[in-house]
Parts: structure tokens; C-alpha cells; sequence
């Protein structure tokens, strides 16, 4: 049974990709499976664990929660987007690795996405505000101590570094 | 025997992708809709086998368990007339596309609907607050989602556009039971109307228990009440969530409270009533007898909290 494929034209990591895919092709698998963007995770495939986290024009967003069709037209930065052009790691990615933010590692590219979209936003937040950031994120290695002070530490630095 | 092993699961992962391996749902027609009129023509056109999709932050997961399988899918998202915040003067209207972050970050709205900014604060997590959409999660109709009960709590009006006309339901009216409402299948919801209350000082709160912090919750209330220049309650609203198959509001109950001084034994009666006429169902995480525990002990707080707010206006 062939099944019917939606034209797409979407900026993913700043460069613009073309695609024909079907209409329940999840942004998450496309990504994954279609462009090899394997930063970013598939955990629950129903917007619970937040492994997926992508940003959508900027704003976090769970990938498996979108189709690929509804981001046509838009911009989508996965944790690959994160790093500087010359592929080193960015302050907040630094951060993790200096605060051991990370231990398995199956969580972190949605925590960069959500921790990244905070201080986007806030450059200076509470600890308050790191937790509900990251509150739709699970990590299983309980690091969240970790990640907490991962955010405040590439919070404090690039507040320094302006 | 585990290089065997090995050796299978590494040629798994090295098999050439297969797209039935990754599609969750079952296989959907799609069109993204430029305007409501579009959006309205093509659910005339295709009827009860077709779907809207507004943030699909529930819609998704149930169509990824194929407890939903639409054949068209109607996407809304990018139709800009469906995302606004108009206040007005005794109402505030917000188009049914409106994220619910554009909502909780609005201060101007909040100052005239506090409620609804309150709520907010307990509806899922950054993520699904920056796609998910308050006419969405009308639409949803989750007993225990927090939108609709505070829809209910404020009396909102529910504005809905089929291609034949738009029609306006009451929040009473719209709801129907546990995931379902009045909403005809070739209708698109528009608009919501929050009534701004002119009373003040004016009150509100909202509280919830759930397992983890953004879940459903097991039991939710709401509140809002104006307290006049002697100290006594001029206007009063709550209602429960989680405690039946659709969010309630106690509007005679409710009533009781003018006049008093919303003192804790005032309001302590009025929450047990309320309770007595939830019916909670029974689950995994919580009894039928100790959700409505909750429901009596979370519309108390509620009360007293707005109550309190009310008071620290003056």
C-alpha cells in the first residue's frame, strides 16, 4: 500500500532540508532516521521523558510529539546545533562534562535543550527556575544535582563573559 | 555465545531503515489549513473520519497507541487568526491556537484573569506549555486537566465555527463527560471568552495533587471570590477537578459564601458539600474514597488561599 508523501522544506542546524516523507513520520524519527541526527533521543515516544527535546524556532518542544509535515517551514535546532561552528562544545555543554551532569548520557541531549532554552531566555536564574526548566526532563542516573549546578556554573560564565 | 550475540544486535543497527519499524500511527491524510474557513470546509468535507491538530500535545501520544486513528489529520497550527489575547473590558478573549506559554507570560492578562496563569503553573512541563494550546486542551476535555476546570470555575464561553456559522456554549454546556464535549465533528473551536471580574478586591488559586509535578492530577481545585468594603464575600467560584467525569464547578455552594466572612468554617463546609457531590472514579494511583478526601481538603485550600489574596489587595 503506498502511502501518501508531504513535500517539506525545513532549517534544521541552520541549513535547509528537503524532504518527501509520509504524514505520521514523527519530527524525532526523521531526524534520526532520515538526516542521522542521533544527538537527539527517542525515550517514551509519548512526551513524557523528554529525551527528544528539540528547539522549534527557539522554544523547546518534544520532537516526538510533532509530525514532520507540521514543521515545514520552520527552523528546528537539535543538540548537534548547540556546539560552536568549529565544533567545539558550548559553555553549557562544557558545563556538564566539568559538573559530571551526565552519567549514562541517554537524558542529555534534552537537558542541553531544555537548560539551552532557559538561558536563552533568563541569564540569570534560580535554582527554582533551573529545576521547572528542566522539570519535563527524566534522567534514571538521578544526576540531577549534577545538572543543576552544570546550569548555573555556563549560566555564571556567560554572564561573565559579556 | 555473546559475541553471537553481539555480533546480531550489531547487524540489526546496521540494517537498512525501515520505515514501518518507526510509524506509531496508523496512516493519516494531512493538510495544513491557511485560515479557519479552510480548516472548517475540510472538516465538512471529510466528516467524522477526520481530525483537528492544534499543539497535539495529547492528540500525538493517542494516535502514537493508535487509540486514535483519524484518516485526515487538519493541522491549525500555522493559522494566525486562531492566536490572540484581546482584553476587553469585562472579558478577556483568547484564540484557540494561543500557546499556553503566550498565556502564562501575558502580565496584562494575568492582572484581569489571574486563574488562568495559576493553572498554568500545573499544566505539564516548558516543552508541552510551548506547543500545547488552550482551545486544545478544552477540546481534549481531560477530567482532570486543569484549563477546563478553570473554564468551568470562571464560566467561559466556548466560541465554535463550523462551516454552516459559528454557535457560543457556555462552559456548562460544553462539556460533556470524560473526554468528550458538545463539539459537532465538523466544528473548529475559535475562540474562548474569560469573564473579567469588575468585584474588588478579587481573589483566586489553584492547587493540585498529582504523583509528580506536571502529571494529570489525581484531584485539582480552583477559586475565586470578591471580598466587599466590610470585610464579606460579594462573589464566590470554585469548582473541582479529577473528582468526576468532567471538571466541576459548585455554583450554589458557591453562593452560600456571599455574605459570610469566608471564615475556615465557612469555607470548610463549603468544600465538604462540594466533595459529597463528586464522583471520583478509582485507578491505579488513587481510590475512589481518597480522591474524594482530596477533593474536599484541595477545595478548602483553594478558598482560603484566594480568600487570602483577596484580603492582601486591600
Amino acid at each position: 500500500v503506498s502511502e501518501t508523501l508531504y513535500a517539506v522544506a525545513i532549517e534544521v542546524n541552520g541549513k535547509r532540508c528537503e524532504a518527501r516523507v509520509p504524514a505520521r513520520l514523527s519530527l524525532v524519527d526523521w531526524l534520526r532516521d532520515e538526516l542521522r541526527l542521533t544527538g537527539t533521543h527517542v525515550g517514551c515516544e509519548h512526551g513524557i521523558c523528554g529525551a527528544c527535546s528539540v528547539m522549534l524556532d527557539g522554544e523547546p518542544v518534544r520532537s516526538c510529539l510533532m509530525y514532520t509535515a507540521q514543521a515545514n517551514g520552520h527552523r528546528i535546532t537539535t543538540v548537534e546545533g548547540l556546539a560552536k561552528p568549529d565544533g567545539s562544545m558550548s559553555a553549557l555543554q562544557d558545563a556538564f562534562c566539568e559538573t559530571h551532569g551526565l552519567q549514562c548520557g541517554y537524558c542529555t541531549p534534552g537537558m542541553l535543550i531544555a537548560a539551552q532554552g532557559l538561558l536563552n531566555s533568563n541569564p540569570n536564574p534560580t535554582e527554582e527556575q533551573i529545576r521547572d526548566a528542566i522539570g519535563g526532563n527524566l534522567c534514571r542516573c538521578t544526576g540531577y544535582q549534577q545538572i543543576v549546578e552544570a546550569v548555573e556554573l555556563a549560566a555564571r560564565r556567560l554572564r561573565e563573559a559579556k | 555465545v555473546h559475541r553471537a550475540r553481539a555480533g546480531r544486535i550489531l547487524a540489526l543497527s546496521l540494517r537498512p531503515h525501515s520505515r514501518d519499524r518507526t510509524l506509531k500511527a496508523v496512516s493519516f491524510e494531512y493538510a495544513r489549513a491557511a485560515s479557519l474557513a479552510e480548516a472548517c470546509a475540510l472538516l465538512a468535507t471529510h466528516g467524522d473520519s477526520a481530525k483537528l491538530i492544534a499543539g497535539g500535545q495529547s492528540l500525538v501520544p493517542m494516535m502514537a497507541m493508535r487509540l486514535v486513528r483519524p484518516a485526515f489529520l487538519v493541522d491549525i497550527n500555522e493559522i494566525g487568526a486562531l492566536k490572540f489575547v484581546k482584553i476587553e473590558k469585562d472579558v478577556v478573549r483568547i484564540g484557540a491556537c494561543t500557546r499556553q506559554c503566550v498565556v502564562e507570560h501575558d502580565d496584562a492578562l494575568a492582572a484581569r484573569v489571574p486563574l488562568l496563569r495559576q493553572a498554568l503553573g500545573w499544566v505539564g512541563h516548558v516543552q508541552t506549555r510551548n506547543r500545547g494550546t488552550v482551545g486544545g486542551s478544552l477540546a481534549h476535555a481531560d477530567p482532570s486537566a486543569e484549563l477546563p476546570l478553570a473554564a468551568q470555575v470562571l464560566g467561559a464561553k466556548i466560541v465554535l465555527r463550523s462551516a454552516k456559522g459559528t454557535r457560543t456554549l457556555d462552559s456548562g454546556n460544553f462539556f460533556t463527560g470524560p473526554m468528550s464535549t458538545a463539539m459537532r465533528p465538523v466544528e473548529c473551536l475559535e475562540e474562548i471568552h474569560w469573564p473579567i471580574w469588575g468585584e474588588k478586591p478579587c481573589g483566586s488559586a489553584f492547587t493540585e495533587i498529582s504523583i509528580r509535578h506536571g502529571d494529570f492530577a489525581m484531584a485539582a481545585a480552583a477559586a475565586q471570590v470578591a471580598i466587599g468594603a466590610d470585610g464579606r464575600c460579594t462573589r464566590a467560584a470554585f469548582g473541582l477537578g479529577g473528582a468526576a467525569g468532567m471538571p466541576l464547578a459548585f455554583p450554589k455552594i458557591a453562593a452560600r459564601l456571599v455574605g459570610t466572612k469566608l471564615e475556615d468554617k465557612a469555607i470548610e463546609d463549603a468544600a465538604g458539600d462540594a466533595a459529597k457531590e463528586c464522583d471520583p472514579g478509582s485507578d491505579l494511583h488513587a481510590t475512589k474514597a481518597y480522591r474524594r478526601h482530596l477533593a474536599g481538603v484541595l477545595a478548602g485550600r483553594a478558598l482560603r488561599e484566594a480568600r487570602d489574596r483577596a484580603k492582601a489587595v486591600r
